[in-house]
């Protein structure tokens, strides 16, 4: 069977981003961008359930500026087969995206799509979910682990207060949390592989969907700084501090 | 113009983050449903009635309800919100799991964790780790949000006196089915709704030296909680994770011991009103947040704080 894993070209999550002047959105020109590490999460899990026999096919899916070619090439380095760019300089949202992925899945027919459970530069948390609602097909949203075995893929989910497991008819979409595993290093061997797999781009007009923005950013703002603190020289003064300043003991 | 709020319940009592939710519904100053699904939920439904500040209680009740199953759930729930201009969930698991899914439905974008509503349009959330704040505004007719639980007061669990109506319950999807379930029981607060919490990072050094923070706990009422590099290496459970990726919370006083304070740690917990740092790295980033910053050996000073608190 075959897995399909969209990818998302974010900026890295070591850089601290900062808020434009003007208020129009963060400043990410010259910045470091990396694939999402939920989405290399999800890249080393179809890869992983491929190098087990359980998956013939892996690919790698992303939606965005050209520039998301190298994300892809990345999905590749660590084990997808092919990758499929469907290419717009349109601001993408969640649901834009979703229905971008159906279209994809309509025409690659996959049996699964794993990806991360969130993009760490909108937080939105929501793609996965909402493709599993426009393909209705089953969800199981914050994976930490995933068997697949006779037609049904069996995850266990981190949920507040501990885990909860659930068996997926296929074909079912899941999303991928932290502990799902350890995702590989990409080597230079496998870089040079991935240079030479196919790597079609199509557009959303060849998809039929129209991926304009729906929701609109009035302005980002910078969240309120905190003042600044003061260190205190030892417990004692610690513990006066929290009873006398703060109130908080 | 009507609020549907979708609560969270075990079906006896309300999940916590449910009265977050309901508190921001308020401030629409509309009037204010809420639809608890279930299997014999009618208690929850009874104590969602004696919230205060809601209009009327959805109860509908069936087998395939009882797990809170996303697809089922969802299903109910747009099945409901045809008639409604806002939906919302909290910005827990289960909503955060559940709301996209509506909305895709509904054909609508999704706002996720709202921290602030300032118009029944126009929302505040935060963005890239909390490190900027969005402000969005939605176009469509019904409006599907997730409240993060920590920005708002919760609504009086009690003062209300709604009708409760049953509805039909939409069959259910057959796709899924649950399997079971471990909670980790904790003598402990919640971490999410927690008055305090301590938490330990990867100072700590093992899960045994985690002990070190239970007295410590429990002379302030705290609930515990734990850094990505403590979880990963093992030394707490995954629920206790605080961060970007784990739980956000924003109580009164925050002890972070042994944390050095990465920015998707930041992300979990920099709303809180005292923010006190134990770390033996005077240039530690958790200093630049912290209201009382201790630069020392944690196993040290640790006990001692836990001997001086009344």
């Amino acid at each position: 069977m075959k897995v399909l894993v969209p990818v998302k070209r974010v900026v890295d999550y070591n850089v601290k981003v900062r808020v434009k002047s003007d208020q129009t959105g963060v400043d990410i020109a010259n910045v470091k961008m990396s694939m999402n590490p939920f989405d290399e999460i999800a890249v080393e899990e179809a890869t992983r359930l491929k190098e087990k026999g359980a998956v013939a096919e892996v690919v790698a899916v992303s939606c965005g500026v050209a520039q998301c070619q190298e994300t892809l090439r990345t999905a590749m380095a660590i084990g997808a087969d092919r990758g499929v760019l469907v290419q717009t300089d349109v601001e993408l949202q969640p649901l834009a995206v979703a229905k971008l992925l159906k279209a994809l899945v309509d025409k690659e027919q996959p049996q699964l799509v794993i990806l991360g459970k969130q993009a760490i530069d909108d937080d939105a948390n929501q793609t996965g979910q909402m493709l599993a609602a426009l393909l209705d097909w089953p969800q199981a949203t914050f994976a930490s682990k995933v068997e697949l075995a006779d037609g049904k893929v069996t995850v266990t989910r981190e949920v507040d207060g501990g885990l909860e497991t659930l068996t997926l008819k296929l074909p079912a979409i899941v999303t991928t949390d932290l502990r799902l595993n350890e995702p590989r290093y990409v080597t230079l061997p496998n870089i040079m592989k991935a240079k030479k797999k196919q790597l079609d781009t199509v557009t959303p007009q060849d998809l039929g969907v129209d991926p304009a923005p729906r929701l609109k950013t009035l302005k980002v703002s910078e969240p309120p700084a905190r003042k600044a603190g003061i260190k205190v020289a030892d417990v004692a003064a610690l513990v006066d501090k929290l009873k006398n300043e703060a109130k908080v003991v | 113009m009507t609020v549907l709020v979708i609560a969270e319940h075990d079906n006896r009592a309300l999940n916590g983050a449910t009265l977050n939710a309901i508190a921001a519904a308020a401030t629409l100053a509309m009037p204010v449903h809420v639809l608890v699904a279930g299997a014999e939920a009618g208690a929850a439904a009874e104590a969602a009635a004696r919230v205060a500040g809601v209009d009327k209680v959805l109860l509908a009740q069936a087998p395939q309800l009882a797990d809170g199953l996303a697809e089922n759930l969802a299903a109910q729930a747009a099945a409901v919100a045809a008639g409604y201009s806002h939906v919302f969930l909290a910005a827990t698991a289960q909503g955060k799991g559940v709301a996209p899914r509506v909305a895709a439905l509904l054909d609508v974008a999704q706002v996720s964790d709202v921290i602030e509503v300032l118009a029944p349009d126009t929302f505040k959330r935060p963005i890239y780790a909390g490190n900027a704040i969005a402000t969005v505004k939605s176009g469509y007719p019904v409006i599907v949000a997730t409240i993060r639980p920590t920005a708002f007061d919760p609504a009086a669990a009690e003062g209300g006196n709604a009708a409760v109506e049953a509805i039909e319950a939409v069959a259910g999807a057959g796709l899924s089915r649950f399997v079971s379930r471990e909670i980790a029981v904790s003598e402990r607060p919640d971490l999410g709704s927690a008055r305090a919490v301590v938490s330990g990072g990867r100072g700590l050094g093992s899960a045994d030296n985690f002990k070190l923070l239970d007295p410590l706990a429990e002379k302030l009422g705290a609930a515990l909680g734990a850094s990505r590099a403590a979880v990963d290496a093992g030394y707490a459970p995954n629920d206790w994770q605080v961060g970007q990726t784990g739980k956000i919370v924003a109580p009164d006083l925050y002890v972070a011991v042994g944390i050095s304070g990465a920015i998707q740690h930041l992300a979990g917990m920099k709303d809180s009103k005292v923010i006190v740092a134990i770390n033996k790295d005077g240039d530690a980033p958790i200093f630049g947040v912290a209201d009382y910053g201790l630069v020392g050996d944690l196993f040290e000073a640790v006990p001692a704080l836990t001997s001086s608190l009344p």
